[in-house]
């Protein structure tokens, strides 16, 4: 055990043809887990919600303001660069706000009080997290 | 009353001895911490794998269930999400070791063998975590993570298996390095 190279040279020489093929098969398959379930999509789109519906959905290639009227006032949401982010919000605790700008596809923020909430959304939707 | 004896081969001798050698790098596992839950080297595997070339399935199998029973008993886990997780990814691991234990010796070696049940182990826990315990697809954000795990400790274990395997080898004295190297 304390010869720790030796056996490391020697456990090498241990492996088969076979053996190289899986270690091989085997990092091609991570790396296409990484790129399929670790893609960080660009996002294309914002989807306001408010209460129960769909308040609008605007495209992320503009700048602009939306005012969105919720059971305790008026929040404000910022569209630019392809970002999107609660700006004013009239809730107390102001987590929405501090959740800051949402940039990659199925981001979410949530303003609970004024039940608003802004989810970012790519070309294809990979997964609904305001459903669950 | 007359007291009933239980007749015991010895075959059932050696699967419990070996059993208690799988608990025993189980529990010295258990209190390792993990930086991730479910990213385990599953130490406990060297023993299924040692099992399997040297006395075959049946055994294998006995030494790998009973591993996950006993262990699960000492750790308070018993019937717990832990245990579930536990069971299901040594059942795959273990119809996978069925599988593979089919290929060609000449080309696949346990290190063959070993990764590729560590891969079922992780397979075996996600499709409880996905249809029991968190029913949501955010789990496959970690899936990567379990991968590059499965192929590092599977990789390990394996090799560690097949130094135990050429060590037991009665001819291996002769060919062995004059290098002392343990």
């Amino acid at each position: 055990m304390l010869n720790l190279p030796h056996n490391l040279k020697h456990a090498i020489k241990t492996l088969r043809l076979g053996d190289w093929l899986i270690v091989a098969g085997s990092i091609i398959v991570i790396i296409y887990l990484f790129q399929t379930l670790w893609s960080s999509e660009h996002a294309t789109k914002v989807q306001i919600r408010l209460g129960d519906k769909i308040y609008a959905t605007y495209t992320l290639n503009q700048q602009r303001d939306v005012h969105v009227h919720g059971p305790i006032g008026t929040a404000v949401i910022n569209i630019a660069q392809g970002r999107a982010r609660f700006s004013k919000s009239p809730c107390h605790n102001q987590y929405c706000v501090h959740q800051g700008w949402l940039t990659r596809a199925g981001q979410a923020a949530i303003c609970l009080p004024n039940q608003i909430s802004l989810e970012l959304i790519g070309e294809n939707k990979p997964y609904d997290s305001l459903n669950y | 009353m007359k007291p009933t004896h239980i007749q015991t081969t010895a075959d059932d001798h050696r699967i419990a001895k070996l059993a208690a050698f799988a608990i025993a790098l189980h529990m010295i596992e258990a209190v390792i911490p993990s930086p991730l839950p479910g990213v385990k080297p599953g130490i406990a595997n060297i023993v299924t794998l040692y099992v399997l070339t040297q006395y075959g399935f049946a055994t294998a199998a006995w030494v790998s269930i009973l591993r996950v029973f006993a262990s699960s008993l000492l750790l308070g886990q018993f019937l717990s999400p832990t245990f579930a997780l536990s069971l299901s990814g040594a059942i795959i691991s273990l119809l996978m070791l069925w599988l593979a234990m089919h290929l060609p010796k000449k080309y696949f070696s346990v290190v063959s063998l070993s990764i590729l049940a560590a891969f079922a182990h992780i397979a075996g826990q996600l499709l409880i975590v996905r249809l029991w315990l968190i029913p949501h697809a955010s789990v496959s954000y970690l899936i990567p993570i379990f991968a590059i795990a499965a192929l590092f400790f599977g990789l390990i274990n394996g090799l560690i298996t097949a130094k135990l395997i050429y060590n037991k080898t009665p001819n291996a004295e002769s060919n062995k390095p004059e290098i002392p190297s343990i």
